[in-house]
């Protein structure tokens, strides 16, 4: 199969949130759809995430939140991800994420947003055409 | 389409990977063991029950999982709890509590009193607890990373409020080795932690002897993904560890065993899970009895909750989850549990309301009142099906316990990240197996909603206001408490932690003086150091 270019992400949880059987399922299923990912284990706070993005030279950096601070994380998170030039990367978030929230993830530029039920393929599937 | 073409000859198996016949008769009970392990209630081996009578003399106890924003808010559902016959409280702390930190700590923001009440100082257990008669009410402590801090707290409040500990009951989570497999509120490294979890078992047993320090808890190695042998075995493995840490401190297992107490899932097939439940029972009066000599039969007990069921819980009609949360209370009565809760049905999306959390309640009253689940003990034994996979899942976790003694036994295996790499990709495979319909769920893959928007869904409120409360609270006990004693207090816990001794006197000291429990973390975390997550895939 030939790619046209291989897929780096980072998969970070966010803040204190110790739910970590959703996140670890997308790292699997991104890994076999052929991406690198980068996971960062738990509690990762918006410096380190950044760190870790630049670092890695990731194209994507997914969030997986499922405690609820996922609008006052990803503001934190923004303007570090913006002044380290990391504006044109995919941003994507993914969790308990109630509807009435999205607009505001999308407006902080969390684009790709993948609540609890979304399908695992649907995740690559997104990845995959933003990324190319 | 919605309706599976049925082939009755298919092998089927349950979870736990056993394979499940249309028919059984007393050959398969004879095959698979025979009614060796069966006994009678209140005797060894227990499988029947830990009591002679079981319901008929008390039913289980109801202990609804609830806490969230400020000790102040939290007192209030806690009434309104009990006002509805809530007969024990379970309590849930926010995640800064969880992970040592205290509220006003940089790193917490945002996330102080949102998933559970928020606790600084005694002075915040002194609020929450307000009004509640802590001989009357048992209360559930789910704290783990944190949890000495929290029991030396409750137990000083307990003290403060003039309760004699010899007497004073209550239980406390306190199980670490599982956070490290799901959950995720650990602090310090894994040897340290299982030492901590030691020290509170020695002064528990010393101090306060029908306190629980520890509840296993193979529920969120379940909720991570493994069976339901798996989530037994797993636990039983990790209860092992601890019972050999407070062996080491020269304590005779009838000194602590009888302490042990279980905290295990109830989602799935009915009949696994209460087979499971019987075949634990016997196993571990076994282990107790054989492996450790132990004598009081108390000691031989597995004391549980059974409760929660929330990975079987769907986020698609979140209604139908009324009617899940019924059946799994049915599996949890008919497994001869001490204790239950159960999930409500809006918890995929948010803390249970009041409305959502008299539900749950009013679940379990109604097998109470209604449908004659406490006039008979053990209603299943004796039926071929039940006691031949009664036998078979204690087969199963035997094997599992085996394999992991074999490959290093439970500490090094979680220690190494080895435990979570198998359940995560066992996680996985049932995450696919749901989405390609293998694994069906009502709502998910089969019988959806045309239409998926509509929810009766009551959103809790998170209040930023609640936390601006909590830390000016916690600055007013900073300039009132005494800033020598407090000093004193943290220098002696580092001293004792830096020395190998029990740091639980020191504990109880130090919450006495209003340390934060960011503080006594901190003195703590520089004697163990922080744990470091294995990523393993």
């Amino acid at each position: 199969m030939i790619t046209a270019k291989h897929i780096r992400v980072l998969l970070a949880k966010p803040g204190l949130d110790g739910h970590d059987q959703g996140a670890k399922i997308v790292v699997r299923a991104m890994m076999n759809a052929g991406f690198e990912v980068i996971y960062t284990g738990l509690r990762q706070t918006p410096e380190q995430i950044t760190r870790i993005a630049l670092q890695e030279d990731v194209d994507v950096i997914a969030l997986s939140s499922m405690a609820g601070s996922h609008l006052p994380f990803c503001r934190k998170l923004r303007p570090l991800l913006e002044a380290a030039g990391l504006g044109d990367k995919l941003w994507m978030i993914g969790g308990n994420l109630p509807a009435q929230d999205h607009e505001e993830l999308r407006r902080l530029g969390f684009v790709g947003i993948f609540p609890t039920g979304s399908r695992l393929d649907d995740i690559t599937q997104y990845v995959r055409e933003k990324v190319q | 389409m919605n309706k599976p073409v049925r082939d009755a000859m298919k092998a089927i198996f349950n979870e736990s990977g056993i394979e499940i016949k249309p028919l059984y008769t007393a050959t398969d009970v004879e095959s698979s063991g025979g009614v060796t392990m069966v006994g009678e209630p209140g005797a060894y081996p227990f499988t029947r029950g830990i009591h002679r009578l079981m319901y008929r003399k008390q039913p289980w106890t109801m202990r609804q999982y609830a806490g969230f924003g400020n000790p102040h808010e939290t007192n209030k559902r806690f009434r309104y709890l009990i006002a509805n016959g809530n007969t024990g409280l379970n309590v849930a702390f926010d995640l800064p509590t969880q992970c040592g930190m205290d509220s006003d700590d940089p790193i917490a923001e945002g996330e102080v009193g949102r998933v559970g009440m928020s606790v600084d100082t005694l002075r915040d257990f002194e609020i929450a607890f307000d009004g509640i008669d802590l001989a009357k009410i048992t209360v559930s402590l789910t704290i783990n990373g944190a949890a000495a801090i929290l029991i030396a707290m409750y137990l000083a409040l307990a003290e403060k409020r003039g309760y004699d500990l010899k007497q004073l009951r209550g239980t406390a989570q306190n199980d670490i080795l599982k956070e490290f497999i799901g959950r995720g509120t650990w602090i310090y490294p894994v040897e340290p932690s299982i030492k901590l979890v030691g020290d509170t078992i020695e002064y528990c047993a010393q101090h306060a002897p029908k306190y629980t320090p520890v509840s296993v808890c193979g529920y969120h190695i379940r909720e991570s993904g493994a069976t339901p042998a798996q989530e037994m075995a797993y636990a039983f493995c990790i209860a092992k560890a601890y019972a050999d840490e407070a062996l080491k401190r020269g304590l005779h297992i009838d000194e602590f065993a009888g302490r042990l107490s279980y905290n295990f899932n109830i989602f799935g097939n009915i009949f696994e899970q209460v087979c499971k439940f019987r075949a634990g029972r016997g196993l571990w009066a076994k282990i107790m009895k054989e492996e450790y000599g132990a004598e009081n039969p108390g000691s031989m007990w597995m004391r549980m909750i059974a409760a929660g069921g929330g990975g079987g819980l769907t986020f698609e009609q979140p209604e139908v989850n009324i009617v899940r949360g019924a059946y799994y209370a049915l599996i949890s009565a008919l497994s001869g549990t001490q204790t239950m809760a159960l999930c409500s049905f809006d918890e995929a999306y948010t803390i249970p309301t009041e409305y959502s959390a008299r539900i749950s309640l009013r679940t379990m009253q109604l097998l109470i009142e209604e449908m004659g689940l406490t006039e008979t003990v053990d209603p299943l034994a004796g039926s071929y099906y039940v006691e031949t996979l009664t036998n078979q899942m204690r087969r199963k976790m035997e094997e599992i316990m085996a394999e992991t003694d074999a490959e290093g036994g439970i500490v090094k295996l979680i220690s190494e990240g080895l435990v979570q790499s198998k359940v995560s990709a066992q996680a996985y495979q049932m995450q696919r197996d749901i989405e390609s319909g293998k694994f069906r769920k009502v709502g998910v893959n089969c019988y959806r909603n045309e239409k998926e928007d509509e929810h009766p869904i009551e959103f809790h409120p998170y209040a930023d206001d609640d936390a601006r409360v909590q830390i000016e609270s916690l600055n007013r006990v900073r300039e009132e408490r005494d800033a020598d004693a407090v000093a004193a207090a943290l220098t002696q816990l580092r001293g004792d932690a830096d020395a190998g001794r029990n740091v639980m006197p020191a504990l109880m000291r130090a919450v006495k003086a209003y340390a934060t429990v960011g503080e006594m973390t901190q003195e703590l975390v520089k004697v163990y150091g922080r744990y470091r997550e294995p990523v393993r895939f």
